[in-house]
């Protein structure tokens, strides 16, 4: 036999019975995907949720340690009575 | 927001119900021959199918214009291929004798054969999806082959897990 007769002959004996679909597989498979999208929507949701809470507490911070005002130098006393 | 939603919700569940009434018989043949059980007993490639499609069907909006048959067989085939070693391997887990058409055949070899040859999914296709070299894609398939048209002689579904390849 050579390639083709052997490929159709292995293709005759995968093909010699066929399952029946199952009647629930459709709701199955709606209700494990819907599943999974809410799922994904959630973490998604807490994600963006997280990231506006950090930015806001950042902006909190920022505005009243204010890190960019140079801070009073300690090392020379101030010269007050001249 | 909540409107459009709401539509396209109902637009994919149209969408995959035309789809798996078209498709979920072929591919229903494809896992039970993949896991080689009996055609009307076949609990686990009944579940390997309802996972592929709820990959699918959670993955439908953002598919554009990608076959959603492709990628439902690409999930089917990756999952088997991941718990293959599992299922006929494990220690613990005690193996039931496989019994459909190609039980004689190791699962990578069912899953070459059935890619290859029912699904008619190219050598370079399957081999990448695979992550398999070419020449080893080509020796696995025509071994399959040789296996499932000359069996040799014992009992039948003697090979049942994975064999360490002859290097």
């Amino acid at each position: 036999m050579n390639r083709p007769e052997r490929e159709a002959a292995v293709r005759r004996i995968m093909e010699r019975s066929v399952p029946s679909v199952p009647p629930g597989l459709y709701a199955e498979a709606v209700r494990r995907g819907g599943r999974m999208l809410r799922r994904r929507r959630a973490a998604r949701r807490l994600l963006w949720l997280l990231l506006a809470t950090v930015t806001v507490a950042f902006v909190v911070w920022a505005l009243l340690v204010q890190p960019w005002v140079e801070p009073p130098s300690e090392t020379t006393p101030p010269l007050t009575d001249w | 927001m909540r409107q459009r939603q709401v539509a396209q919700g109902a637009r994919r569940a149209r969408e995959f119900e035309a789809f798996v009434a078209g498709a979920a018989g072929r591919l229903l043949h494809a896992a039970t021959l993949l896991t080689a059980e009996e055609p009307h007993d076949n609990p686990r490639a009944r579940r390997l199918l309802t996972l592929a499609l709820a990959h699918t069907y959670a993955s439908w909006d953002r598919l554009r214009g990608e076959d959603p048959y492709d990628r439902t067989r690409q999930y089917l085939a990756a999952r088997f291929a991941r718990g293959a070693w599992h299922q006929y391997g494990g220690l613990v887990r005690a193996r039931r004798q496989p019994a459909g058409a190609l039980a004689r055949l190791t699962p990578q070899e069912r899953l070459i054969l059935v890619l290859r040859l029912y699904e008619g999914v190219a050598e370079e296709q399957a081999a990448a999806l695979l992550g398999l070299p070419l020449e080893r894609v080509r020796t696995l398939c025509d071994r399959a082959t040789a296996t499932l048209l000359h069996p040799p002689r014992g009992p039948a579904p003697a090979v049942a897990g994975p064999r360490v390849a002859p290097s």
